[in-house]
This record gives structure tokens, sequence and C-alpha cells, in this order.
């Protein structure tokens, strides 16, 4: 069984006090506890603070590039179906750079496991607004604060039918440590939003103010009610709603890829022994 | 001016050109004549002219037979089959001194009496056939075959293999207009003296076009996973191997867009497992960044870039080579790559291959560099050799990893070249990082660390690359006073081009398939050999002379002329013997 030192990884770089290092403790107690070892998964990172994450875990690696973790994680995932593919990105990373991938992968149900660390600011680059930043939020380059609508990323992935779609929070730890053994187990695709606090750049969405809004989502809900998630996904303000807000049973895509069913790609010969036959048989319809 | 090009009494060598509209059924024909010719033993070479409209227009199939080797389009026709009156109009000028237009009286409600029209009531066989519109594509192919006296067993052959699943009706419909087409010719067109016939040829010839031959190349490299989104002309390479990904377990996945294309085929290669991916110039420009995290991260990946007119929609049907530059200077910062630019489907079989084997080897992105021209060509062979094939794998497994203490993926070596794991195959743990990484593959910020990363990635890999490379292909006058060069698919028209002006002048050509890293002189002195020419030419589908510039920036050789075309048409045989000539008088 793999113990909390085996996933003693790299110093982390980030501020002191970041809602990252809440996200990163739960993240390897949950791994932990599922008995999972750092060679049996790969995480793939975006670039911003977030994408620094495997880097602070023992595990397999692909540090990619912005926005692109979700193509390099269905591409891994598709070579090999039978290993844990998580991805890791912040929200300028998921909803802004890689928006595109974030959507064709629920289409997918390409079985990732995605966690959005969502400070709702840009912290690599030094304080701009993210997608999912306030209207109204000023910064040094929003001097008139921000004038486009925050995005929704739970609300997008309800109307996208995204089979697991849930929201965490750094400073609920025991609940988030919950939320992220479900997404792992989920099959097909999981988004979980983490909210987290930058405290260094963002003023506005601190620890104080997510402390006041943040609930747990009650028990009797129904996740699978997928009127009621959207209800629930477009909950913002005075009370954000935590927890799992939808879940779909829907087939994920590798299953459905006749050409892997059976054994995974890389598991299979480069060169099977009858390949040059094979191939010839192939030529023959040249002729 | 033509009759250096058809020998008197010595070879036979015709051309036939379907012209129509969008959605006719030129390319059905077309490609069932070039099949039935190629299987009784013919040379044949095929282009296509196509516009950007699925419906409409105007579109033609070119097919060149003959009993030896053809290897590009000639520019006079021998049988124009006219199935709108705009081909009549666009063609009329090519028709050779026998040659002869067919087209239906009925269809263009006129009657041609001069004596090279042939009228053919394509519309009535068919429906006599008891098929419709739909036939005259049948009656049209069984009327060449009646017109050159090739029989049309082959024909029947063909519908036979293609139809009989649509049903015994639809085969016989089929088999009826094929004969009612082929007896009207044979009755009613007294001057189609072609007389082709079947004694003394091969039993029959491989039929193949360069999309099919980098996608058979690919499947027969251990290729695995295919992602791409659709391009013109790069969308029959993923076409094909999709048509092969049960048989050959490949997973072939349309991405949503060419940055998500490139960046799944780097995670699949990653992962484990050979990848591949295909786009045209402005789809690369999107994938111009994962280019550049394949290089970082040291992933192999093959991508092949089939170009088309620009800048930015360009022709998107048509030809040219000006994406050389653009492939070479892609993506930002300092690595290696490997540009292999095939001159024939033969080729680009062979370097498909010889790709996936460099970028796996030394980890490495890999191009494969063709153009519409070639792309949607077809040339004829007796065969590719399989084993000639390169079956090398370079990752290491379980059994490679049992018992290694200590495993960092970017490891320092002699050759640059670190050990390649795959991710979850052993307790060993694969790290890699678009930053600035050490040899774990974690990401640093030191400056000696990054020093000696730039030197692993290309000063100790690139001089070994180098070496891999083949030179170019030299044929012709061993002491040729004009050296025609060129580079990827203007191979098979030059090569004519040079054949026939071999008979009169010192003439040689010098190709180039393995364009960069440029190859070396060692094996062959190419440089020195163009140093000694008069005349040294450059032939190049591009308005600035991209090759012309490599060739001064990594030899200092200049060429003496240069002959640049960038109508978004490939040159026909004639053509380039004309524009040479213009030098060739200057001797």
């Amino acid at each position: 069984m793999p113990t909390l030192n085996d996933y003693k990884g790299q110093v982390p770089a980030w501020c002191p006090g970041c809602g990252n290092y809440g996200i990163l403790k739960t993240f390897k107690e949950a791994f932990v506890e599922m008995g999972i070892e750092p060679h049996q998964f790969l995480i793939v990172s975006g670039i911003g603070q977030a994408g620094k994450f495997p880097h602070y875990i023992r595990c397999n690696t692909f540090n990619g590039l912005h926005g692109r973790t979700l193509p390099v994680a269905t591409g891994a995932k598709l070579a090999n179906h039978e290993m844990l593919v998580v991805a890791v990105g912040g929200d300028g990373d998921c909803y802004g750079e890689g928006g595109n991938h974030l959507v064709h992968s629920m289409r997918r149900n390409i079985g990732v496991k995605l966690f959005v660390h969502n400070n709702q600011i840009y912290g690599l680059t030094k304080g701009q607004a993210s997608p999912t930043s306030s209207e109204g939020m000023v910064t040094k380059n929003q001097p008139f604060g921000v004038l486009s609508e925050q995005f929704n990323p739970m609300a997008m992935a309800v109307a996208l039918d995204c089979s697991f779609v849930a929201r965490g929070y750094a400073g609920d730890q025991e609940h988030l440590k919950e939320l992220i053994k479900a997404a792992v187990r989920h099959k097909g695709f999981s988004l979980v939003d983490i909210l987290q606090p930058c405290v260094t750049f963002n003023k506005v969405n601190t620890y104080a103010w997510y402390g006041q809004r943040v609930y747990r989502i009650e028990p009797d809900y129904d996740p699978e009610d997928r009127l009621a998630a959207f209800e629930k996904a477009l909950e913002w303000g005075e009370k954000i709603p935590i927890g799992l807000i939808y879940r779909k049973h829907r087939p994920a895509f590798e299953e459905r890829v006749p050409v892997i069913e059976g054994s995974p790609l890389v598991n299979r010969p480069v060169f099977p022994d009858a390949m040059r036959e094979r191939l010839r048989t192939t030529m023959e319809e040249y002729y | 001016m033509l009759s250096y090009i058809r020998k008197t009494g010595g070879y036979l060598d015709y051309t036939i050109k379907i012209g129509g509209e969008a959605g006719q059924g030129i390319q059905t024909i077309g490609d069932t004549l070039a099949r039935v010719f190629s299987r009784s033993g013919y040379h044949v070479f095929t282009h296509q002219d196509y516009m950007s409209r699925v419906r409409g227009g105007h579109n033609f199939y070119q097919i060149r037979l003959s009993d030896e080797p053809v290897t590009a389009s000639r520019g006079k026709v021998d049988i124009l089959v006219a199935l709108d009156r705009e081909t009549v109009l666009a063609h009329e000028e090519e028709l050779s001194d026998i040659g002869i237009i067919v087209y239906d009286s009925a269809a263009f409600q006129e009657k041609q009496d001069f004596p090279q029209f042939l009228d053919v009531p394509l519309l009535k066989i068919a429906i006599e056939s008891g098929g419709g519109k739909i036939t005259v594509n049948t009656v049209a192919t069984g009327t060449i075959l009646g017109m050159l006296g090739l029989g049309i067993d082959g024909f029947i052959e063909i519908l036979s293999d293609t139809l009989r699943k649509k049903g015994e009706d639809v085969f016989n419909v089929n088999r009826k207009a094929a004969f009612g087409g082929y007896d009207f010719a044979v009755r009613n067109c007294p001057r189609c003296s072609f007389a082709l016939s079947l004694s003394g040829l091969p039993l029959r010839n491989m039929l193949i076009g360069a999309n099919e031959a980098i996608g058979l190349g690919a499947i027969g490299s251990g290729c695995r996973f295919y992602s791409a989104y659709p391009m013109t002309p790069s969308t029959g390479i993923m076409l094909y191997i999709a048509s092969k990904a049960k048989e050959y377990g490949v997973v072939v996945e349309q991405a949503e867009d060419e940055i998500a294309a490139i960046n799944m085929a780097i995670g699949a290669s990653f992962a484990g497992v050979r990848a591949m991916t295909g786009t045209s110039g402005g789809g690369f420009a999107l994938m111009v960044e994962g280019l550049s995290l394949a290089a970082m991260t040291e992933t192999p990946i093959v991508i092949a870039l089939a170009q088309r007119p620009g800048p930015a929609t360009g022709f998107p049907t048509r030809t040219e080579q000006a994406e050389l530059l653009f492939a070479l200077h892609a993506g930002h910062g300092e690595f290696p790559r490997v540009i292999f630019a095939p001159g024939s489907p033969e080729q680009a079989f062979y370097l498909t291959n010889k790709a996936f084997d460099l970028s796996q080897k030394y980890q490495i992105p890999v191009f494969i560099l063709t153009d519409q021209y070639l792309a949607d060509s077809q040339w004829t062979y007796s065969g590719f050799n399989l084993n000639r094939l390169i079956y090398r794998n370079y990752r290491l497994t379980e059994p490679d990893l049992e018992g290694v203490a200590e495993y960092k993926r970017h490891a320092f070596t002699e050759t640059g070249i670190s050990p390649f794991a795959i991710p979850g195959a052993s307790h060993h743990l694969v790290v890699t990082d678009s930053d600035e990484h050490d040899e774990e593959g974690h990401l640093v910020e030191d400056g000696p660390t990054r020093i000696r990363m730039v030197q692993k990635r290309l000063f100790n890999k690139v001089p070994l690359i180098r070496d891999e490379m083949a030179p170019p292909l030299v044929c012709g006058d061993s002491a040729p006073d004009i050296v025609v060069t060129g580079w990827g698919s203007t191979f098979g028209i030059m090569n004519e081009a040079v054949k026939t002006l071999s008979l009169t002048t010192k003439i040689a050509m010098l190709h180039f398939s393995e364009i960069f890293p440029f190859p070396s002189n060692r094996s062959f002195d190419y440089v020195e050999f163009l140093r000694r020419a008069k005349i040294t030419v450059c032939v190049e589908q591009n308005a600035s002379g991209q090759f012309a510039r490599l060739m001064r920036t990594e030899t200092g050789f200049e060429f003496s002329g240069t002959i640049n075309r960038y109508d978004g048409r490939p040159f026909m045989v004639e053509e380039l013997i004309g524009e040479l000539s213009a030098y060739i008088e200057r001797l």
C-alpha cells in the first residue's frame, strides 16, 4: 500500500497561503487512501500555477502547454486506456486557452479526470482577469473592470451533458477528498472545478469571501436530475454550492472505440509477427 | 513540337482526359480505367484537377498509359471525354493529331460535325441498359475501352468486385451499360486506331497514389494512432488509415482542431504508441506550438504536411511547394527535425517508414512533405519491396526496465538520446515538461542545466541525424552541361523532361527527397557535381525559390537559373521541356 511518503515530490514554488497547498495535500491523501501507486497513473498538466502540480507529487508526468492538457491526456488515454489519466490546469488553462478542448472532451466522454484549480484570476502572469473573474473586477489589465460575463463552467458542463460535474473548495478538504475519489472512480470524463483562493492577486475572492458563501450540497439532492442540476449550476453569489452537481451514466469514449477492445494499444507488439504477410495482402488491393 | 515525346514505332503512349462537373462521376471513370490498364500490365500515371466544390464547376481527371514507365502527365490528349460543354471549350486545343473527343449530342443539345468528334449516346445507352443518369459513367468507361481495343473483361471484373455486393441487379445493369458503350465504340469509331494489346506485357501492375502510399507506409511501420482534422489535400491519408483501423489496430481520431490533433498524437506517443498527424498549411500553422512541444519533451511524432497554395485559404484544391521553409522554421525555439519530400508514391511509402524509424530513434518530429499534385496522382509499380521496411522498436518496456535502479526520462548520454520508458510499464516514473527540465524531467531554471539540455537535444543529435539522410538521386549524363535540380513532387516531371532532352543534350537531374538536415556530400559530392555543369537550374512550384535559398544557405551554391511555377497547376512534361529548352539554347 502506498503511503504519503511515496507521494513526496519537489518543494512547491507557490506563494505561502496559496489555495493550491490544500488541493495538493488532499489529492495525495485521496490517492493514498485509494491505494493508487505513483507509477500507476499519469498527470497531464498545463501552464499556470496549477500546471506545476505534478512536480509536487511523484507520478508519471506530462507537463505540457497552456490550454492543451486535455488533447494530450486524450491521446494518452486512448493509447493506454487501462492507465488512470488525470488532467490538472487552472481557470485560464481550461476555460480560456483550452475551451474548445474542454467542450469536445465532454462530448467524447473520454475517461480523463480533470481538476481545475479555479482562483478566478491569472496568478502566473501576475494578476490579470481570468474567464471566471467576476464582472466588474478591476485589475491592472482591466482598469475599467471586467466587461465580459463571468464564465460558468458548471452550467456549461450540465448543458453539454458532461457525465460528472462537481465543484470543490480548497478550504473544505474533507469534502474535496471525497469528490476527488468519486471523480477518479467515475467512468468517463470528470470535471471537478476547485475554488482556490489566490492570496496574492485576487483580493475579492478570498478565504473569507468563499467561507461566507460556500455550502455543501444537501444530501437529498439528486445529481441525476438534469434540470435540477442546471438550477444548482446557476447558483452563484450569496450562496455557492459545492459537491456533485450532475452525473450521467453513459459509456466512456474508450469503451466505444472497437479498435482498443481487449488490450490497450500500448500492450500490443509494435511489429506483430504476421505484419509483412498482412501488408502483402493489403498491397494486393492495389492491383 | 511534340514529335520528340512520342516515339514513332517505339512505345505506346496515350493520354485520356475525362472532364465535367463535380458530381458527374469523373473520378469513378478515371479510377476504373486506370485500374483496368494497370491490371493489364500497362504503366499508368494519373493526375486530377478539381475545384473546391461538391457539385458543378469544371474538373478533370487525366490518365496517361504506356508500355514503358511513365511518371508525369503530357499536355496532349488522345481521347477527351467531355461530360459537359465546358470540357470541350477548355481542352479542345490539347487534342493530339489522332485525338478524338467523346461527347453525347443529346446532352449537349448540339451535334458536332468535325471528324475528331465521336457522338456517343451515353445517356440513351444507360437508360436502355436499365440504369439512369448514374450509369452514364459505366457507359463512358465501356466506350473508351472499345475505342482502345483493349477488351472489356477487365472492366467487367472490376464491376463484379465493386457492384455485386450492392445486388445482382445493380451489377447486371452496369454490365449491360458497359457492353453498350463498348459495342457502340467498336462499331462507330472508324478513326480509332489506338490498338492496345495485352501481349508482351507483365501480368499486372500495382496502381497507387501518394496519400495511400503514406497510409500504407504508416500502418506498415506500426502506427497505432492517427489524429487529424480534415483538410485537403491531406485528408486521404486519414481516410486510408481509418479504412484499415480495425484490421491493423489503429485509433483514428478526428480532432476538434489541428491544435488538438497534434497534442493528441503527442499524448499517445508519450504513452507508448507510434503516432502521426496530417494536415495542410493552414492546419499546420495551428500545430506549430505542438511541434515545439514534441521537440522539448523529446516525444516522437510524424507529421504529413500536404501543401497547397497559400497564403491563408489560397487555392484549397490545387498544388504548390511553398511550405518547405515554413516546415523548416516552424516552432518557437531551436530543435532538430527531419524533413522528407517524396517525389513519388514509392518514395512516399519508404520515406514514411523511415520517418517513423527516425522519429522513434532520435525522439524528434519528422515531416513528410507532399502536395496536392502528388497526393492525388497515381503511379504504377510491379510492387513495393516489404523487406526494405525498417522494423526496430526503441521503446523500453517492462522487461527492459527490470533491475534498473534509477530511470531518468531525459538522461544525458553520448548520443543525446535518452532511453524512453513507457509510463505505467514499470515502477519507474516517466516525467517530462514543456518547461526546460533536468534529467528527471522536472522543471528547472538554472543556466548550466539549460546549456547541457540544448546541447543534448540539438548538438549531440543533429550530426547523427544528418548521417541518416540520403544524398540526392542523380540520373542522366555523368558529366552534364546542364543539371536540373528539384525536390518533392517535381521528380516525375523532371525525370521525363530530362529523359527526353538527353537525346540531344548532355543533361542530368538531381532530385532531393531527404531534405533536412541537408544531406552531407560525403558519399556523393553533389555540390561539386553542380559546380562542374555550365548551367544549373532549380525547378520549384513556388514563387520565391525556397529550395534554391536553402541550397545557398547550406552549401553556398547558387543555381544559375530557376524555373518557378505558382499558378497552382503542375507542369506538363512539354511545358518543362519548353522552359528548359530556353536554357539549353544558351549553351
